[in-house]
């Protein structure tokens, strides 16, 4: 049978930013598949020239109302690496906290939120409340204790305010920790229960080999600075992220593409999990093995499932920092230092995967070149030849238009893509 | 369905992001103690980063970012043709917010130093006001989601809306907060209009004004604060022009 079709999902919904599906079939053959992203961009790095080193991280993390605290922390780290600025353990941990708070806040949002209604065949999370209370309430409850964690570590969810060069402004209080440690304590079941949910659902059957790229775990599953990795067997330095990332740019869209040893490559939940699988949490793992996700897996639907065990692995982890930081002195959270030039990097496993920021910064402290590449950037290239390999295998199976696009819809937001992020 | 006891009938509402971060939407999705509630008391026809649903039918358009591009423009105007209630939410929607920072750059220098030999389409960058009628102005980056929540639920059960006219340092005093001028820091506080409950001042940072100008600010004192603790206005320049929400000030060197 020779088929026509022409694919064109304009604004693409529930996902993070404005970017369209394009999928034309003439005489049953592929003609054109594209991941065009049309946001419009905001120029981040040419408004940080000139600015002074410590409202940067404020301005980067308007780059994403998503992972804010991300941004803030890559951008932390640039400056305080171009410093030399070493800061407080309990500082570092407390920043660990807020980082797996807005992992789970982004991975609950983008589960329920944006996934789940695909799963169900609804247009949106708004039904469910109805139809399935009790998959609503776990959403709820778990986004809320993210949310609260945030709040208190970073003194906001969005746009964190006591994250500041040197450390932290503010430390919470040893009576709120323990608060909140209760409430993590208690979401366990939550997420056992989101895991158990996850059993029953069916995630499409699609694989394209690839290259996933991380950072490289020592003795933990790695979340802040590093060296980076590759499933390609690729090890660099921190500082080489360019040659980790090789940006460049195609006339249809808006934001850059990226690639490493193959046309494309894939960063987030299900790239940290195929390299350091071994750092999870041990009852993450098995979690994961009972869901069908172990190393190299190379089906990017398999992202929900991969943010769902991440969800688990920080939850237990939070607990364990939590603890941590009861047996510290709290009153030992900012380093003082001084202004100096200098170049830094810094690498952050945010929600949608590695994030870099890099600052050149002269003597009087202000900043006088940036750079930031951001994972939805990186993962621009293999979503777009995800699509085209996906359209390839739906039409040998004799897929409907309406089909294909229903399934590119939910490999587009199996990335969890967030576009006016990846288009600063 | 009720919202706190109150019986409205539905309203339709859509939300529309332009040029921005989407923190200020996130807001909504954010409140979960009342999201339900919330949600209950809204038919949502259009809100493309949480459903696939696209309705042309509401009554109230939440806008979103700031307009950066010929497109927006066009994509504005039909908004405001089809909306009764058209909101500004944020500061990037009020007064360009933070992506206004690259209107005080040459446009064609800004895309060189991003996209190199590749430029892609950009405008300066332009607050909603300045294409389209705005009935009703929420800054913040982000939104206060409570602010937000009670403004909505106000403009469905035609409850008069009001903002206050003091300014942070109202709202950081009654946290009982040291105040981050002691601490050595720069704060809009004094100049700022309050609404946040001092969200950053608690958190031991600086205020860099994302609310916009307080009506009962007075100038004259702030610069006298910042003076008092060895700033010049010219020190404060960058946070006062952070959002392009205040006010420009004479820089005095004296
Ligand atoms: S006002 Fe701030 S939080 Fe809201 S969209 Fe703009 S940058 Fe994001
Ligand atoms: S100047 Fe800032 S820190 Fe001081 S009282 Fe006013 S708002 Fe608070
Ligand atoms: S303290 Fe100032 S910058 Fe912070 S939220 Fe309030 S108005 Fe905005
Ligand atoms: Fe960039
Ligand atoms: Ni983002």
């Amino acid at each position: 049978m020779k088929v026509d079709m022409k694919i064109d999902v304009h604004h693409l919904t529930r996902v993070e930013g404005h970017g369209n599906i394009e999928i034309t079939v003439k005489d049953g053959k592929l003609e054109k598949a594209r991941w065009a992203v049309v946001e419009t961009p905001r120029f981040f790095e040419a408004m940080l020239r000139g600015m002074s080193h410590d409202l940067a991280p404020m301005l980067t993390a308007r780059i994403c109302g998503i992972c804010s605290i991300g941004h803030s922390l890559a951008s932390l780290r640039a400056v305080e690496r171009a410093m030399e600025i070493e800061i407080p353990e309990p500082a570092n941990v407390l920043r660990l906290l807020a980082k797996h708070g807005e992992t789970l806040q982004s991975h609950i949002l983008h589960v329920f939120f944006l996934a789940a209604p695909d799963f169900f065949g609804v247009p949106s999370v708004i039904p469910l409340i109805k139809t399935h209370p009790e998959v609503a309430g776990l959403a709820v409850r778990l986004k809320k204790a993210a949310n609260d964690l945030c709040d208190l570590v970073a003194g906001r969810t969005t746009h964190p305010v006591s994250l500041v060069v040197g450390g932290l402004s503010k430390a919470p209080e040893k009576h709120q920790l323990r608060e909140i440690r209760q409430v993590f304590v208690d979401r366990i079941p939550d997420i056992e229960a989101t895991i158990e949910l996850f059993k029953t659902l069916s995630i499409p059957d699609f694989v394209r080999e690839t290259e996933f790229v991380a950072l490289k775990g020592e003795k933990d599953y790695p979340w802040i600075g590093g060296d980076l990795v590759s499933t390609d067997g690729v090890v660099k330095p921190e500082d080489d992220y360019r040659a980790m990332t090789n940006e460049y740019k195609e006339d249809f869209t808006t934001s850059k593409f990226a690639r490493l040893s193959r046309e494309s490559l894939a960063v987030g939940a299900l790239a940290r999990l195929n390299n350091n699988f071994q750092f999870l949490e041990e009852k993450s793992r098995a979690a994961a093995e009972e869901l069908g996700l172990t190393p190299v897996n190379h089906n990017p639907y398999m992202n929900n499932v991969a943010q769902v065990i991440e969800c688990d692995h920080v939850i237990r982890e939070s607990i364990k920092l939590i603890d941590q930081l009861l047996e510290m002195d709290l009153g030992d959270i900012k380093a003082d230092y001084r202004v100096r030039a200098g170049e830094g990097v810094g690498a952050v496993e945010v929600p949608r995967g590695i994030l870099y920021h890099e600052y050149e910064i002269d003597s009087e402290g202000l900043i006088t070149k940036a750079n930031c590449i951001i994972p939805t950037t990186q993962n621009n290239a293999n979503i777009h030849f995800d699509l085209a390999a996906l359209a390839e295998q739906e039409l040998e199976e004799g897929k409907t238009d309406e089909e294909i696009t229903h399934l590119s819809e939910m490999l587009v937001r199996a990335y969890d893509p967030c576009i006016s992020c990846s288009v600063h | 369905m009720k919202y706190l006891g109150i019986e409205p009938e539905k309203i339709k509402i859509g939300s529309f992001d332009f040029t921005c971060c989407e923190g200020c939407q996130l807001q909504l999705a954010n409140k979960e103690d009342t999201l339900v509630d919330f949600l209950a008391l809204l038919d949502v026809v259009n809100f493309r980063e949480i459903s696939s649903h696209r309705g042309e039918d509401y009554d109230i358009a939440l806008i979103e970012g700031s307009i950066t591009r010929a497109d927006e423009v066009e994509r504005l105007k039909k908004i405001r043709k089809r909306a009764k209630i058209l909101v500004a939410v944020g500061s990037c929607a009020c007064f360009g917010g933070v992506n206004q920072i690259k209107n005080k750059f040459p446009i064609e220098d800004v895309v060189r130093e991003v996209y190199g030999d590749d430029p892609v389409e950009t405008l300066p960058v332009r607050k909603v006001s300045d294409i389209v009628k705005v009935d009703l102005e929420i800054p913040g980056c982000p939104v206060s989601k409570e602010e937000v929540e009670r403004i909505v639920v106000n403009l469905v059960t035609g409850a008069e809306i009001k903002f206050p006219k003091y300014p942070v340092c109202v709202e950081c005093r009654r946290n009982l907060n040291t105040c981050v001028f002691d601490l050595g820091q720069i704060c809009l506080g004094p100049i700022t209009r309050a609404g946040c409950g001092a969200v950053c001042t608690t958190g031991k940072t600086g205020c860099i004004g994302c609310r916009g100008p307080a009506e009962e600010a007075n100038y004259e004192e702030f610069r006298q604060i910042l003076k008092d603790h060895g700033f010049t206005v010219r020190q404060a320049l960058e946070r006062i022009n952070f959002y392009g929400g205040l006010p420009e000030m004479v820089i005095d060197e004296s």
